[in-house]
């Protein structure tokens, strides 16, 4: 471990485990550290990096420097009438729900893993199950702190509300968030009352989803991206709410039988981290992902699901991302407008006919955005892919769901990318423009940098092909000369 | 920057003349329409390979001077090619074949072809690596060859040379292990292109397209040595184990 305020070079990877880049980690203690580090970063730059479960490049920064917010953790101030908590950035939604959830009170937005900073997940406007019907991280926050090159700042939707929106989203570009207040939920049990149903194919599912979204706080489709043909796209359809105590059995609503709001979530299995690449083929995948479907109930109602079970299930097993080998793999997640259904068949239909396996696709319809620059969600559907490196198709195959996702209207989540073409940028994210005039005003100097952002473009001042000015002006490596048309 | 399936976004060539390191570039950097910079002795003869990787797809094509026999230039040089923008993959393609009889009755010209092909290069790959690393990510390929696996009797002087660059370029890649930058070792066989014109094909000769294609392979897989063709290897490891008296009397 760094000591407080010292540098080490590290080599950092995303969750999808494709490969690292190497950088200097800071781990700061106090906000104070940050202002400190965001200071002194040379022209590589400077990101924030949470729990490093972002599956792309989000939060590395190869060859600058790399700010770990796991040191900045703790609940600031919490008020038990209104349920706003402040915390510090660093602070893990997993700590968060051990400390709250047996005072009543549950996190607003939780993505797949309880395993995020709530930094990270403001950054990335992270969405759950429950989109269609209470948005992504950002609608429930009510302020944050951010540490710019130009000092530290609160906003808030009504308070520099372009900055905040800027930031919600922004994939930590804009600065490094240092605090977030949150607007919490408050729950009656610690329990979730599921429905379950099965789908017999995609468009079962979607007209199932339509219409009985509505009754439900949380929604979302496993679904069989390997079977063709006619049950293309059948699928499991889980819904709930958060049970209140008379939907407990009675023996359990007895006081002193057993504590209403109890949570206790554990890692039941650890992958080791020899696993070989390629256990994730198209007969294992097959095989996965028929077992699922079968062992899922045709339709039950009414069952009590515990927290951990129902919004973290993959958390169950330390390391999951492991079990596709030491090559990775990459997460594909797009969203198309609620007319386009038909790209999310598309999409299966071309994976499955170029045996790209996957075992985990997830399929969910989202409610309205928020502000957000470069926030992911907008209404309509969206499918989410773990694809593991290696098929040679993959690459191309990618590239042409892109043109399919643009051409719909739709866009992928970049907090999940790790291979997106710079040029579609724009037009996925219509208001790029306006985020990065944003982005220039808090950081002239484009000290705010990472592989996502020098990868796609992201911060034109960061954008490799533009050689960096001296301080008189004149172009280093002037040896170099274009041939053919001037650069854009 | 390499992204996550392995696709790389800009390419330097050090030789850029050369036709395996040209290929290298088209192959890498013509799908994404991606940046490649032409290093070599005489850029004006690099304006017709920079306006053919334009029309394969290339996004953007630099020319730029590098002599690597003129190693006193090397970091400046080098610093000047990385001052535009990072860069994901550096082929070091520069190299020459020699005439392997002239060396012999003339040493100055075996110390020229070590000088091009080893000391030239070693001077290059460290200034490459110096930049690799400060940049956090990359890959440096090195141009070795089959030549260089076991030296024999008909080209000992060009053999010499590779075998050298190769074992230096591995450890290379060695020292560079958790700076995120790496070493490729490409050693082809014989390879059909300008450098070898005139001269008779072998068994498991290549062209420079296939080579580039291994090279794309091992970048994306994370491979540190490349065989072009793939069973040379095999084919390898029984010549070098071979006894002398048998090896020099095989007609290689």
């Amino acid at each position: 471990m760094p000591a407080d305020g010292g540098a080490d070079r590290r080599l950092l990877a995303g969750w999808g485990r494709t490969p690292a880049t190497a950088a200097d980690v800071v781990t700061p203690r106090r906000a104070a550290e940050v202002g400190t580090a965001v200071a002194g970063a040379d022209r590589r730059g400077l990101v924030a990096r949470g729990l490093g479960r972002s599956y792309g490049d989000a939060a590395q920064n190869a060859g600058g420097t790399v700010v770990d917010m796991t040191g900045l953790v703790g609940l600031r101030a919490f008020d038990g009438d209104s349920g706003l908590a402040t915390v510090a950035a660093g602070t893990s939604i997993d700590a968060l729900l051990r400390a709250l959830v047996p005072l009543g009170w549950f996190v607003p937005v939780t993505p797949g893993t309880r395993f995020v900073t709530v930094g990270g997940a403001v950054a990335a406007d992270v969405h759950g199950k429950n989109h269609h019907h209470d948005g992504s991280i950002a609608r429930h926050v009510t302020q944050l702190r951010l540490d710019t090159p130009l000092g530290a700042r609160t906003v808030a939707p009504d308070r520099d509300a372009d900055v905040f929106w800027a930031t919600a989203g922004g994939m930590g570009l804009t600065g490094v968030v240092t605090e977030v207040t949150l607007r919490l939920l408050a729950i009656r049990t610690s329990l979730v009352r599921v429905d379950t149903e099965r789908a017999d194919d995609l468009d079962d599912l979607m007209a199932r989803m339509v219409a009985g979204d509505a009754r439900y706080r949380y929604s979302v489709a496993w679904i069989d991206c390997v079977t063709r043909g006619r049950s293309l796209g059948r699928a499991v359809l889980t819904r709930g709410d958060h049970a209140e105590p008379d939907d407990l059995p009675a023996k359990r609503r007895r006081p002193g039988r057993g504590d209403l709001l109890g949570y206790d979530p554990h890692v039941r299995l650890a992958a080791p981290g020899w696993m070989p690449s390629g256990l994730v083929r198209p007969l294992t995948a097959r095989l996965l992902n028929e077992a699922w479907f079968r062992k899922s109930p045709r339709s039950r109602h009414g069952e009590l699901h515990s927290i951990p079970s129902f919004f973290h299930p993959l958390d169950g097993v330390r390391d999951w991302n492991r079990m596709y080998g030491v090559r990775g793999f990459v997460q594909y997640q797009f969203v198309v407008p609620p007319a386009a259904g038909e790209v999310v068949r598309t999409a299966l239909e071309r994976l499955t006919a170029a045996r790209c396996p996957s075992v985990l696709a997830v399929v969910k319809r989202f409610g309205d955005a928020t502000p957000g620059h470069l926030s992911f969600p907008r209404p309509g559907w969206t499918l989410a892919l773990d694809l593991p490196v290696g098929p040679p198709a993959l690459p191309g195959l990618l590239d042409e769901l892109d043109e399919l996702v643009v051409a719909a209207g739709g866009r992928v989540y970049l907090a999940k990318d790790s291979r997106l073409r710079p040029e579609l940028v724009a037009a996925m994210y219509p208001r790029l423009d306006e985020w990065r005039e944003i982005c220039a005003r808090l950081d002239p100097d484009g000290v705010v940098q990472s592989d996502l952002s020098r990868r796609l473009g992201l911060r034109p001042d960061a954008r490799p092909e533009r050689p960096r000015r001296r301080r008189d002006g004149s172009a280093r490596g002037a040896s170099v000369r274009p041939v053919g048309p001037a650069r854009a | 920057m390499r992204d996550g399936l392995g696709t790389v976004s800009s390419v330097l060539v050090l030789g850029g003349g050369s036709d395996i390191g040209l290929a290298i570039a088209r192959r890498l950097a013509a799908p994404r329409r991606g940046r490649v910079v032409l290093a070599g002795r005489d850029p004006h003869r690099l304006h017709e390979p920079a306006e053919a990787l334009r029309a394969a797809g290339a996004g953007t094509v630099e020319t730029a001077l590098f002599d690597a026999d003129d190693t006193d230039t090397h970091p400046g040089a080098i610093d000047a090619l990385f001052a535009g923008g990072d860069l994901d993959v550096a082929v070091l393609a520069a190299g020459v074949l020699g005439d392997q009889e002239a060396a012999e009755r003339d040493p100055r010209v075996a110390v020229d072809v070590l000088h091009t092909n080893f000391t030239g290069c070693a001077s290059a790959a460290l200034c490459v690596a110096r930049r690799l690393r400060a940049q956090g990510h990359g890959t440096l390929v090195v141009l070795s060859s089959v030549a260089g696996e076991r030296v024999r009797r008909s080209n000992f002087v060009y053999g010499a040379s590779k075998a050298g660059l190769d074992g230096f370029a591995l450890a290379l890649g060695d020292s560079l292990v958790g700076s995120g930058a790496r070493v490729v070792v490409v050693r082809p066989g014989f390879v059909t292109t300008k450098m070898t014109a005139g001269r008779a094909a072998v068994p498991f000769s290549s062209t420079a397209e296939e080579v580039a294609a291994a090279v794309d392979a091992a970048i994306r897989r994370g491979r540190e040595v490349v065989w072009v063709p793939a069973v040379l290897r095999p084919v390898m490891v029984v010549l070098r184990h071979l006894p002398r008296a048998l090896f020099r009397r095989l007609p290689l």
